[in-house]
């Protein structure tokens, strides 16, 4: 059975850059409408069990808990 | 189902940023889409995979990174601009169970560190230098750095770089890699995955070199500055690609880790622990109060604060000398600050000397000086306006000529030299005589016998632990010191 991945986003976390967004290859990531408590357009992850678990966006985000990626047991 | 982390937060750092100040405890302070947050995180990464945490020290310098000891679970010092790799050798001399990190950026480590840097890795300290190359100074709101880019704009270079009069972008890893010394030198960038990929892998070698101690390491890093270069994120990566890694070419130019032996940092010199700790922390009372002050004269009310002034040779440096480590025997607080021109003889010297029971913030005494020594007219007219009101004066009767004085001053007249020349047969024992016309001093304005007693006691020790291999310079000395109580 092939490995199911989860990336999630921690919106409080996220500066907002859009480093990740052109690294996935699966496009789940897009800038968000909404503020966040640190004044920036968050990241959101649309279907984020579509992830394919490549790591790609958290080596690209400055932020060390923003994005996580997590994989189903 | 139950969830494992794949990728996340590294335990190297802290779970909240406590030391941070300001509400936002989770997030680093840098700009967003900063190249700082990425390479933390592999280094942190790193650390933890190589289990050298607990012996990590990671130094920091000015620059963006200098609160790396915010984020980092690992010891850490923040250390003076340009000079991480200068305290990462001390460190690593003093602890030779560490394993030192020095993190730097392009301002720090290739304009004002270069050198210390340069040093360090010719001497091939055992030690990984992670280089940051932003081709600016970012810290400061983008100004031209050693490594912006001929044509490039910023702040200070608002018409482009010109390589006519600023000189073309520094090669570091080039120039490391004619040392000898190093044994792993990689340039990596931060701009797509497989870039990211590279690096990552460069920080796991060089923190594995740095835990199997090989030698010295060094890994720039491209990295984005968004912020500073008004860029978005996509348009700073293009940046990079198409322009910076025209002048910084990316890949490895050194790997001789495979030739290279694990080996161990040096033991330390000197580890005398109980000397080291009385130089850093000496006796003190607490909040810098001395101990057993014992100065109960009506002028000296607090702090002695003596302005010494006359002819170099007269021995008034090594008068502020005595009268200072009188007061140290005595675990007073004490400055002692010297100002003489450059000759050997002859010329002005002056210095001043403050003696007091709680901390002295500055040496400097510029005005409400309690005690003047003149030897010369020079010095009385110079330093006379920054004695108080009240305070004392002795002078040389002979050189100097009195002007008018307050009312309230003490002045004593006495020609030390000439007492010294003749109970002594040698004018440099005039130092000992003023020290001798101050004890004088110091009984006629109201200290008790007690105290009295222990002055002249303090003098004895000064000055046996000064001449104590010559036994005739102390009882001259003392003989002196004696005379001078004398002669008032």
């Amino acid at each position: 059975m092939a490995k199911k991945f989860r990336v999630e986003v921690t919106a409080d976390e996220c500066k907002g850059c859009g480093r990740c967004i052109a690294v996935c290859p699966k496009k789940l990531l897009s800038r968000g409408k909404e503020l966040n408590i640190q004044g920036y357009f968050a990241i959101i992850a649309e279907n984020p069990g579509n992830c394919i678990g490549c790591g790609s966006c958290f080596y690209q985000c400055p932020e060390p808990g923003a994005i996580t990626i997590f994989e189903e047991e | 189902m139950s969830e494992k982390v794949k990728f996340g937060r590294s335990k190297v750092f802290f779970d909240t940023f406590h030391r941070r100040p300001g509400p936002i405890k989770k997030n680093m302070h840098y700009c967003p889409g900063c190249g700082h947050g990425i390479l933390h995180k592999l280094i942190a990464e790193a650390i933890e995979y190589h289990g050298i945490q607990e012996d990590t020290n990671l130094i920091a310098p000015v620059g963006c990174a200098v609160f790396a000891y915010y984020y980092f679970n690992v010891g850490s010092i923040s250390v003076p601009h340009g000079r991480a790799p200068a305290v990462a050798t001390g460190v690593s001399r003093a602890k030779p169970e560490s394993f030192v990190i020095s993190y730097q950026g392009d301002g720090d480590l290739a304009a004002i560190g270069f050198n210390e840097f340069l040093q360090a890795a010719n001497r091939g300290e055992k030690m990984t230098v992670f280089f940051v190359n932003n081709s600016n100074y970012g810290m400061t709101g983008g100004q031209m750095a050693p490594t912006t880019l001929p044509g490039q704009k910023t702040t200070t270079s608002p018409y482009g770089r010109n390589p006519e009069t600023e000189g073309y972008p520094t090669p570091v890893c080039e120039i490391v890699n004619a040392l000898t010394a190093p044994v792993y030198i990689e340039r990596v960038a931060l701009t797509t995955p497989g870039r990211v990929a590279n690096a990552k892998k460069a920080v796991y070698k060089a923190i594995q070199n740095l835990k199997e101690r090989k030698g010295f390491s060094l890994v720039e890093v491209v990295a984005p500055c968004p912020v500073n270069l008004k860029m978005s994120a996509d348009q700073v990566n293009e940046f990079i690609e198409k322009q910076m890694l025209n002048y910084f070419p990316l890949g490895c130019l050194r790997d001789k880790t495979a030739d290279m032996e694990p080996g161990k940092l040096p033991a330390p010199v000197i580890r005398d622990e109980e000397s080291v700790r009385k130089i850093l922390f000496p006796v003190r009372s607490e909040n810098g109060v001395a101990a057993d002050f014992r100065n109960s004269s009506a002028v000296f009310d607090q702090e002695l604060r003596v302005k010494i002034g006359g002819f170099g040779g007269q021995g008034v440096l090594s008068l502020g000398v005595m009268l200072a480590n009188m007061a140290r025997l005595r675990n007073f607080n004490v400055s002692w600050m010297p100002s003489y021109g450059p000759e050997q003889r002859g010329g002005s010297a002056c210095c001043a000397v403050t003696v007091s029971r709680n901390t002295i913030p500055s040496p400097i005494i510029d005005r409400g000086g309690n005690l003047l020594i003149a030897m010369t007219q020079a010095a009385l007219d110079k330093y006379l306006p920054e004695l108080r009101d009240d305070g004392v004066l002795i002078y040389d009767h002979t050189a100097v000529k009195l002007p008018q004085l307050p009312e309230t001053m003490q002045t004593y007249g006495i020609d030390a030299l000439a007492i010294a020349d003749e109970k002594l047969g040698s004018s440099k024992f005039a130092n000992s005589v003023l020290l001798g016309v101050l004890a004088a001093v110091l009984a006629k304005n109201g200290m008790n016998e007690a105290d009295k007693a222990d002055f002249d006691k303090a003098f004895a020790e000064a000055v046996e632990e000064k001449f104590g291999k010559k036994p005739g310079a102390v009882e001259a000395n003392i003989k002196a010191y004696e005379a001078g109580k004398a002669a008032l």
